[in-house]
């Protein structure tokens, strides 16, 4: 501090305990001392008191036999033969589940939305801030039971099934699709695939370096539409049709074989979805708004067309904009699937701080680890999200 | 710096403060007791539109709180779900839990819990719709049934269908509310639970008459109220309230007589309405606890019959819950 003091003057003493610097750096290490110290006390106690009510406690229970079922599983899970441990991975997986698919299906849903409330059809531009307006506002919890209930009541039982061509059946417990089953041989066709969307990638940047250089389009949807689902196609022929599907049977109580989309996993995807929707058609309409008209303007006086023009000029402005709000609309729909619990849908809340918890009654760890989960995955999206936002955020020169 | 001192002092009083030993003082200084219990279950616990409970669990509190207290009605009832019950007793958020709760070794141990006893003797069975024309547990092979979360129901029901080479498809759900909701639905072909749950909640369905409980028992289910462990007196005092409505029922002491029965000359009867000896002090309660238990809710059979039992809709046959000298199990240690 004395260095800051004009030149010719002499230093001036102040004893240490004055010392601004030295004041604050005192207060900041009390402040941490008191929050380890509550830290510690609750943790101590907490410890203290599940050994005087001999509560088990630690995380042995995570290799015992979990003894419950499961309606949802993405991996091999049997009642009898896997852990808690595995009941754990099972919640998680379902959550990951749902939360993923919901977030492609409400971004695409919100973006459509939210140009359409910019649209200047009178009618679509009401009708999408209708559903803005009625869906964020309603709670989601009721949304969801909603939709539950929309979908047990409206469709008919077992015996009624509807049998839609292509061997799908749909009824109250669920929807049920063929699934395929793969053939010797169908390793060709995934090659394929891979092949499709290396042979894609370069062929864009070819496209993109050829325009740079003489000015000339090529026409790079269409021809990487072609590498990735035409190749495989062309070798699934090739190699002799490697692929069959096994269909839905009716048995006496339910349908067996196939593909089952249980009736809780779709209301709580079509919940989810739709609610976080509205909020991210807000986003996407505030980000669009905020691109100033004149850039508009300007990329019509060079000449552009509209739709070249929305995409090059309009767009990548106004993701700048949509990116972070987006970003915790997507944790908000991965949090808010926990909401789970609510219709029975197996994810990790309902596994595992539901039952896994109430069965070894270890509030504490199960809880812990739940938090941590969670903490895990919204970190995990918004490291994703900042990444992509740092990339299209504006460069200054 | 002073701030900090009292901020500091305040933590230290803050965090040291852990759940006390001391119940029956605690639940004094109240004057209420805080008793966990089903919100949901018509003849064990169950609130009406007025807001006064009924149900046998629910008695059971009353009888808690008239032997603590010496009055039935200071009983604050916090209804909780299955999976939410044993956290609410651990954390001291109840002092007793009264929720048709199945005693089991892993819940008398690891999960911190004391079974006072049985008030109810139950098993699991099956509910299914008529038209499926199902007449034994033994033909669901396939089936859908929907089951509450946090339960032994949801244990029993993977063991029984493993044990019998049969596959199920189960649909879980956190309150019994919903799952019956959906079994009614269509959702599910069977629901499951203790018979005696399948009685009233088949009555709650939008046509009773369509649903039957199928014969098999598949699981013993001893339901009882619970304590923290860690307060040995608390224990007791749960114990033999409990034991107090079973032994005024063997020695004929009902809510009616309960009065001429202080001037009885038998013995067990002095004894237990505190006409002779000191067993209420030695339990930490008045002379007369005994006595304000049965004239507030009755002997066990009183409570049974009002609740599940020939006077209550349910119409629930007393079976293995008849005391042990009428062919029952129902039997309670002597008060001496």
């Amino acid at each position: 501090m004395s260095t800051d003091l004009p030149a010719g003057l002499p230093p001036v003493r102040v004893a240490f305990y004055n010392d601004p610097k030295v004041r604050s750096l005192a207060y900041q290490a009390a402040l941490c001392a008191i929050v380890a110290f509550l830290i510690y006390e609750a943790a101590s106690n907490a410890i203290t008191n599940l050994e005087r009510a001999h509560i088990a406690s630690g995380f042995g229970f995570w290799h015992n036999t979990a003894g419950f079922d499961i309606s949802q599983t993405l991996i091999e899970y049997s009642a009898q033969a896997s852990t808690y441990g595995r009941a754990f991975w099972v919640g998680l997986l379902n959550t990951l589940l749902v939360a993923g698919l919901g977030v492609v299906f409400a971004t695409v849903l919100g973006f459509i939305i939210g140009i359409a409330r910019l649209s200047k059809n009178w009618l679509v531009s009401k009708a999408a801030t209708g559903y803005v307006e009625t869906i964020r506002n309603i709670p989601l919890l009721l949304q969801l039971l909603f939709w539950y209930n929309a979908v047990l009541k409206s469709l008919p039982e077992m015996r009624d099934s509807y049998k839609i061509p292509g061997g799908i059946v749909l009824n109250n417990r669920g929807l049920f699709l063929p699934n395929p089953v793969l053939g010797p041989g169908f390793h060709w066709v995934v090659i394929a695939f891979f092949v499709g969307i290396a042979a894609s990638i370069v062929f864009h940047i070819w496209a993109r370096k050829r325009q740079e250089r003489t000015g000339q389009q090529a026409p790079v949807f269409t021809t990487a539409l072609g590498l990735i689902v035409g190749l495989p196609v062309v070798v699934l022929i090739v190699t002799g049709f490697p692929l069959s599907f096994g269909f839905p049977q009716a048995g006496r109580f339910n349908i067996s074989g196939g593909m089952e989309v249980l009736p809780e996993f779709a209301a709580l995807l079509f919940g989810l979805s739709i609610y976080t929707a509205a909020f991210i058609a807000e986003v996407v309409r505030a980000g669009i708004r905020a691109v100033s008209r004149g850039q508009t303007e300007a990329a019509y006086s060079l000449g552009l067309r509209p739709q070249p023009t929305l995409r090059l000029i309009v767009v990548p402005q106004a993701m700048r904009v949509i990116i972070p709000p987006l970003t915790s609309q997507y944790l908000n729909l991965t949090k808010n699937s926990s909401l789970a619990v609510a219709i029975g849908y197996p994810d990790l809340v309902q596994v595992f701080t539901g039952t896994v918890l109430n069965q070894t009654g270890q509030a504490v760890e199960v809880v812990a680890i739940t938090m941590a989960v969670y903490l895990t995955i919204s970190l995990a999206t918004s490291l994703l999200m900042n990444i992509y936002n740092s990339r299209i955020a504006l460069v200054e020169r | 710096m002073k701030k900090l001192i009292a901020l500091a002092a305040l933590a230290v009083v803050f965090a040291g403060q852990s759940a006390s030993a001391q119940t029956l003082k605690t639940v004094k200084d109240r004057g209420m007791l805080n008793c966990g219990s089903n919100g949901t279950l018509a003849g064990f616990g169950l609130p009406d539109a007025q807001g006064k409970w009924t149900g046998l669990d629910v008695d059971y509190c009353k009888a808690l709180a008239a032997a603590v207290l010496g009055d039935p009605n200071k009983v604050k009832f916090v209804p909780l779900s299955a999976k939410d019950r044993f956290t609410a007793l651990q954390s001291g958020e109840v002092d007793v839990l009264a929720r048709n709760t199945t005693w089991t070794s892993s819940r008398d141990t690891s999960l911190g819990l004391n079974f006072v006893g049985v008030n109810y003797y139950d098993g699991q069975g099956f509910m299914v719709r008529k038209a499926l024309k199902v007449n034994s547990a033994l033909e669901l092979n396939g089936a859908s049934v929907c089951v509450q979360q946090g339960t032994t129901t949801e244990l029993n029901l993977s063991d029984f269908f493993r044990a019998h080479n049969m596959q199920v498809k189960t649909v879980t759900f956190a309150t019994a509310n919903e799952a019956v909701k959906a079994y009614d639905a269509g959702r599910c072909d069977a629901y499951t639970t203790d018979a005696s749950g399948l009685y009233a909640e088949r009555l709650r369905l939008a046509v009773a008459d369509d649903h039957i409980v199928l014969p098999e028992v598949i699981s013993k289910e001893p339901l009882g109220p619970a304590v923290r462990h860690g307060d040995d007196q608390w224990f007791d005092i749960a114990k033999w309230t409990l034991f107090a409505l079973v032994n005024a029922e063997e020695l004929g002491m009902t809510q009616k007589n309960v009065d001429e029965m202080l001037k009885s000359t038998n013995p067990d009867v002095k004894r237990l309405v505190g006409t002779e000896g000191n067993y209420g002090e030695q339990l930490g309660l008045s002379k007369d606890w005994a006595v304000q238990i049965v004239k507030a809710v009755g002997n066990y059979g009183e409570v049974f019959d009002r609740n599940v039992g020939a006077n209550s809709p349910l119409k629930i046959d007393r079976g293995l819950n008849k005391l042990w000298n009428k062919g029952g199990v129902v039997y309670a240690p002597p008060v001496r």
